[in-house]
């Protein structure tokens, strides 16, 4: 849509008395050309950004009116579409799905993330190999990981419940039971995406400067002490970073529930996303699927900006 | 004594975290694995789950899909991004400030709103189930604009004049000055595009139905669908799908971890 203002020659402000650039001097007697060079250097990217980004962005917010099956002509509805998925349970139902999975990977992921930063800060042999490894599953695709812990946690023969029972406990049925489906999303979840919450502490860690600590051994301070008062606020601008993007990516969780458990048994894990996708591709009711997933983006919004907003009060920047 | 603990816990770590991918490898070669659980060294291992799969899915044609996929749209966002970002940091033009805002907005939205109109467009265009409608929404990438525009404008302007003083246009200032400067960050961009297509799996599952046309997410999705309880030749996918990428990450390693230190997007 904006792609013909760069390529339109009239659209170019007459050449400025004192171009800003010696670039702008050069071409600036030919400014047609220059608004060419313009529209080479723009049109790759803008072109396709606005087809297939642009354009559906606009249509979604154009479908999320409507009543539509993808098939039979679109019925003009208004914000009825909105005002039916908050009143529907089944809306509710999938916001406290995702905002479980959330509840329970954050902090799951955040723990063992910053322990296993701090063990690998330490001057320890080999470290690079075990950041390797831990890293290792954030770069698999999450289909493969879903399929591969669907299948380590099978209830009959899965690996976990075999160790389980080696030590005499009868494990759960994880993904065929209602209470344990979610878990087992969570307990993937983690593992995936433990390494690269260690990679952005680690980060964190290493820009705190050593005379911090020096400074407060001198003081007599304990281990614990030094952790809380100097490793953990300094820390803070990561954890945040993680937070924010966990939250974000929390939200959107679709792949591992499609995989693992299609948002079964009994709809215990269907989260918004993959509500969405069943809206769409099972019921036929895109309508309502392009107003869920508008919701799903203002709420994601929403906790964003009072993300931000509250990080002053526990995120210190040195 | 301490130190110890610590080595042991970060050991045991290190297993609970690698281990998996072994389980995949004993699963996939463990003929009938899924009516029991697989023994740590198979009794009698055989390829028999990579000969079913083979037969099942034109597996090795998926794992090209992917491959070639992934290096055309990394190449093509590349390409594309470095170009916006020349023209956002080095060109005067009206409306550079809103349209980059506008750049920025595309960002903000995630793939589950476009998913719907996304399909309902490739439909009007005759382009489902083809390739075209799987590399569509991955030519550009205004987060490779906004990465590479801070690269860009971190190249001394002073090159560009000289440059230009040498009789230069833009075109060749980008080329030949400009690329190679920003190598750096075109590298952990690549990086970042390539997983992400690699590891696309909502918008294939959408919009491709063909097995010939499917990349590996959705063809192993598909496999699981066929073979619900053989959790060999399921395995024996994983193991196909993991190499590629393990090998790449082990060879770009410390492209792979700055890109996403640098990013936070996986």
């Amino acid at each position: 849509m904006s792609t013909t203002t760069s390529s339109r020659p009239t659209a170019v402000t007459p050449a400025r008395k004192r171009p800003r650039r010696r670039n702008a001097l050069r071409y600036g007697g030919n400014r047609l050309r220059y608004a060419g060079i313009v529209a080479l250097f723009l049109a790759p990217s803008l072109i396709p950004l606005t087809l297939f980004t642009l354009v559906p962005m606009v249509s979604s917010l154009w479908v999320a009116l409507h009543d539509w099956n993808l098939i039979t002509p679109m019925e003009f509805v208004g914000l009825a579409n909105f005002r039916e998925l908050l009143a529907d349970g089944d809306t509710w139902a999938a916001f406290g799905h995702t905002l479980g999975y959330i509840a329970g990977y954050l902090p799951l992921v955040y723990l063992l993330g910053l322990a296993a930063a701090l063990a690998l800060n330490t001057a320890l042999r080999g470290r690079n190999v075990f950041r390797a490894a831990y890293f290792l599953p954030v770069v698999t695709s999450w289909v493969v990981v879903a399929l591969l812990w669907r299948w380590l946690l099978s209830p009959s023969n899965g690996l976990v419940n075999h160790l389980l029972g080696l030590v005499g406990i009868d494990g759960p049925g994880w993904w065929t039971d209602p209470t344990w489906a979610m878990p087992s999303v969570i307990l993937a979840s983690a593992w995936k995406d433990l390494g690269f919450v260690m990679i952005i502490l680690l980060a964190g860690l290493q820009a705190i400067p050593g005379e911090l600590y020096d400074a407060a051994r001198v003081d007599g301070t304990s281990t614990w002490q030094r952790f809380r008062h100097v490793t953990l606020p300094l820390l803070s601008p990561s954890t945040f970073f993680v937070v924010v993007i966990s939250l974000i990516n929390g939200f959107q969780v679709f792949d591992q529930v499609y995989v693992m458990t299609g948002g079964g048994p009994a709809g215990s894990t269907e989260v918004v996303v993959q509500q969405i996708y069943d809206l769409t591709f099972r019921y036929g009711r895109a309508g309502d699927a392009s107003a869920l997933s508008w919701l799903l983006f203002v709420v994601v919004l929403v906790v964003t900006v009072v993300q931000v907003r509250g990080q002053r009060r526990w995120v210190t920047y040195a | 004594m301490r130190r110890a603990l610590l080595y042991a816990g970060v050991a045991v770590g290190a297993l609970v975290m690698l281990f998996p991918f072994v389980w995949t490898v004993i699963t996939s070669i463990t003929p009938g694995a899924g009516l029991g659980t697989p023994d740590l060294i198979p009794d009698e291992p055989g390829l028999d789950a990579y000969r079913t799969l083979l037969d099942a899915m034109p597996f090795w044609r998926i794992l090209a899909n992917s491959l070639w996929i992934a290096v055309a749209s990394t190449l093509l966002q590349l390409v594309t991004s470095a170009m916006a970002a020349y023209a956002f940091a080095r060109l005067n033009f009206p409306g550079r400030n809103g349209l980059f805002l506008v750049y920025l907005a595309t960002l903000m939205v995630p793939m589950q709103v476009l998913v719907v109109p996304l399909f309902i467009e490739m439909r009007e265009l005759n382009l489902v189930d083809t390739y075209a409608a799987l590399l569509a929404p991955s030519i550009a990438s205004a987060f490779g604009v906004f990465l590479l525009r801070q690269a860009v404008a971190q190249v001394p302007i002073e090159l560009d004049e000289a440059a230009t003083i040498d009789g230069a246009g833009h075109l060749r200032i980008f080329v030949s000055v400009v690329w190679p400067l920003i190598r750096p960050a075109l590298a952990t961009f690549a990086v970042l595009a390539f997983m992400s297509s690699w590891n696309s799996f909502l918008w294939p599952l959408v919009v491709i139905r063909s097995p010939e046309l499917m990349t590996l997410p959705l063809g192993l999705s598909t496999l699981h669908g066929q073979f619900t309880t053989e959790w060999d030749v399921v395995m024996a996918g994983s193991v196909i799908s993991i190499i590629p990428i393990a090998v790449l990450y082990l060879a770009a390693q410390k492209y792979v971890i700055q890109g996403v230190a640098r990013s936070g997007l996986k």
